[in-house]
């Protein structure tokens, strides 16, 4: 099971870092989407990984149980990562929707009182 | 517990929903909050400081838990004078803000400058990484609103960027805390202290990997050459004001690696020997060339003073890297003095290219010349580091420091260089904005000022007066920061000295015990 997540998260990080470097913001926001949902795997497997257990102590007997942090971890890391796409995802359309360009690159001389630059 | 601690996260994060929910369409409203929140934030800071300055480490637990199974703030004199230079730096551009009418050409623009400050003043003050995590999130979500505030296509375009970047730099700052956690099983700094002291040196590989993450991590915060790239077009692209206030936002990258790299990752951990020293140097030698080489060759003085804002963090890490006491303490110094000087060009920017745009090139004078072309002046000596300024006083700390460094030369050579020529490319700019526009060849432009949209156009004017005031406020702490070098200095040996003491935040944190 090890190598299965191992691999998983690999090919996940690999799939996002290609996705990235991409010129056009879907592909790279997808990219970020696939980054993140690596990382959220990732830190599910810091606290080692443990089939059927229970994430919270037992005082009564000595059973297995799964690191509870990283789960608390990873729920945080989720919400975050869930919004910070939601805002990129909005500020990507809004940037494509006033310049009709989806390239994630600026021309170089592009500055905010360039003359012309209103689409 | 004293709940001072607590304040300058907690202020913030009050005043911002208010303002969204109740105030949303009540300007003034807005921007009386506004102000008294920063006042109110000032106020805290400067207790806090008071209480951190007679040495003690004080700890707040966040729901009462003991310290290493809950979140901890910690004060000493480091987060003390982080949060009160953020308090100092957020009181006039609010009051910039104000008065040139920035804050009106965009929706909630005072409660994203609280959310701003609340993450700011988080990251400062907690003591557990993870949380460093959340409030890095908190300030960034923040700075994404502030960074396309007032919108434009130009103004997105470069928001998505940043954005992106900085997603990327999030997510790997979770894969370095979970390889920290996989290996130590905690978070809190204090604790992974101990714990990493406690790892035997064959089994740290990937403790190691986790560190060196971290410090890219904290890299791309501080616009670290070759990490910088997000930088020039961000802060060229914001609304000049909020790239004022991202000049603290560098300088969060820049506390979390002394933070870290003094207390966890300490000097005398073998897991990361060498990493500060032989590699954060070098990056930090290069960052302060090339922040250079940019002012120099930059078209647009947004993009210059944002090559500026590079230059003085090459500086900076370069006195943070020699990692010596008396060089930390020149560091701590300088992070006073660059983050005003810093903000004080972005300012002066704004007024430029509200009035004549931003390009380096000569056009017809414009409104109120002369005193721009004054504070342009200062905020360039600063900046510079030439006398009489602090800037002056900070460079010859480093230089100073970097006396018995084993690469002096080095050091002393990119300093000295690099301060030349980031004279002679202020100089040039200067010129070229203040001074030919008064060449008679140079014809006036034909009716409108070539500003950047309609909606910019259709404001009310700015009442530069505010704005003015803000402004020569920046100067007068520049000033006070030269006058009173001396307390000053005083203060951030201080500060060092607790920083290369990690045992006593330890205690502190841990309850004493270990």
């Amino acid at each position: 099971m090890e190598a299965l997540v191992a691999s998983a998260v690999g090919v996940m990080t690999a799939a996002g870092i290609f996705l990235i470097l991409r010129r056009r913001t879907f592909p790279v926001i997808l990219g970020l989407s696939l980054i993140t949902y690596a990382v959220n795997v990732f830190l599910f497997a810091t606290g080692r990984l443990a089939l059927n257990a229970p994430a919270v102590l037992n005082k009564y007997e000595d059973v297995a149980y799964t690191d509870p942090l990283p789960q608390a971890l990873v729920l945080t890391a989720i919400v975050i990562s869930f919004g910070m796409t939601a805002v990129i995802v909005m500020i990507a359309l809004s940037a494509y929707l006033s310049s009709k360009d989806d390239h994630i690159d600026m021309k170089p001389d592009d500055s905010v009182d360039a003359p012309g630059e209103d689409a | 517990m004293n709940h001072w601690i607590v304040a300058p996260i907690v202020l913030p994060a009050i005043l911002a929903p208010f303002i969204i929910m109740v105030l949303r369409y009540h300007l003034d409203l807005q921007r009386i909050f506004s102000i008294a929140g920063v006042v109110g934030l000032l106020g805290i800071a400067l207790t806090i400081t008071a209480q951190a300055s007679g040495g003690d480490i004080q700890v707040y637990e966040l729901g009462d838990w003991p310290a290493p199974f809950g979140i901890v703030l910690v004060l000493d004199k480091l987060s003390a004078m982080m949060v009160l230079l953020t308090a100092l730096l957020a009181l006039p551009i609010v009051l910039y803000a104000i008065g040139s009418g920035w804050d009106e050409r965009g929706k909630h623009f005072h409660a994203l400058f609280h959310f701003q400050l609340m993450g700011v003043c988080g990251a400062f003050l907690t003591g557990d990484a993870f949380n460093l995590f959340v409030f890095f999130e908190v300030l960034l979500i923040a700075s994404y609103g502030l960074m396309t505030h007032g919108g434009g296509a130009v103004r997105l375009k470069a928001g998505v960027q940043y954005v992106a970047y900085n997603l990327i730099g999030s997510t790997l700052f979770l894969f370095a805390l979970g390889t920290i956690y996989g290996v130590t099983g905690t978070l809190n700094m204090a604790d992974l202290a101990v714990r990493v002291a406690e790892i035997p040196p064959e089994d740290t590989a990937l403790l190691r990997v986790g560190a060196v993450l971290l410090l890219l991590v904290f890299c791309i915060k501080a616009a670290v050459l070759p990490l910088h790239f997000w930088l020039p077009a961000s802060y060229a692209n914001a609304p000049l004001p909020v790239a004022a206030l991202f000049a603290i936002m560098t300088k969060v990258g820049a506390y979390s690696i002394l933070r870290v790299y003094t207390l966890a990752f300490g000097p005398d951990v073998a897991v990361t020997d060498g990493l500060i020293g032989d590699w954060l140097q070098p990056a930090a030698l290069l960052t302060l060339a090339v922040g250079t080489i940019g002012i120099l060759g930059s078209n647009h003085i947004a993009r210059m003073v944002a090559f500026c804002a590079i230059a003085s963090m090459g500086t900076l890490l370069i006195a943070i890297s020699l990692f010596s006491e008396t060089a930390t303490a020149a560091a701590l110094y300088y992070i006073f003095h660059s983050t005003l000087a810093t903000a004080l060009l972005f300012l002066v920017a704004d007024m430029v290219m509200e009035r004549r745009g931003g390009a380096i090139e000569p056009k017809a004078p414009m409104a109120q010349n002369g005193l721009i072309a004054a504070l342009f002046f200062v905020g360039a000596i600063a900046l510079a580091g030439m006398p009489p300024l602090s800037g002056f006083i900070g460079k010859l700390l480093v230089l100073d420091a970097s006396r018995d460094a084993p690469d002096a030369t080095a050091v002393w050579a990119v300093i000295l260089i690099g301060s030349f020529v980031t004279i002679v490319g202020l100089a040039r700019a200067g010129t070229l904005i203040f001074w030919k526009s008064y060449d008679a060849a140079i014809t006036p432009p034909p009716t409108e000022e070539t500003d950047d949209d309609a909606q910019i156009s259709s404001t009310p004017e700015p009442s530069p007066g505010l704005a003015f005031a803000s402004v020569f406020g920046v100067v007068a702490g520049l000033a006070l920061l030269t006058i009173f070098a001396g307390p000053a200095l005083t203060y951030a040996s201080g500060t060092a000295a607790q920083l290369f003491t990690p045992d006593d935040y330890i205690s502190a944190v841990l309850g004493g015990e270990e």
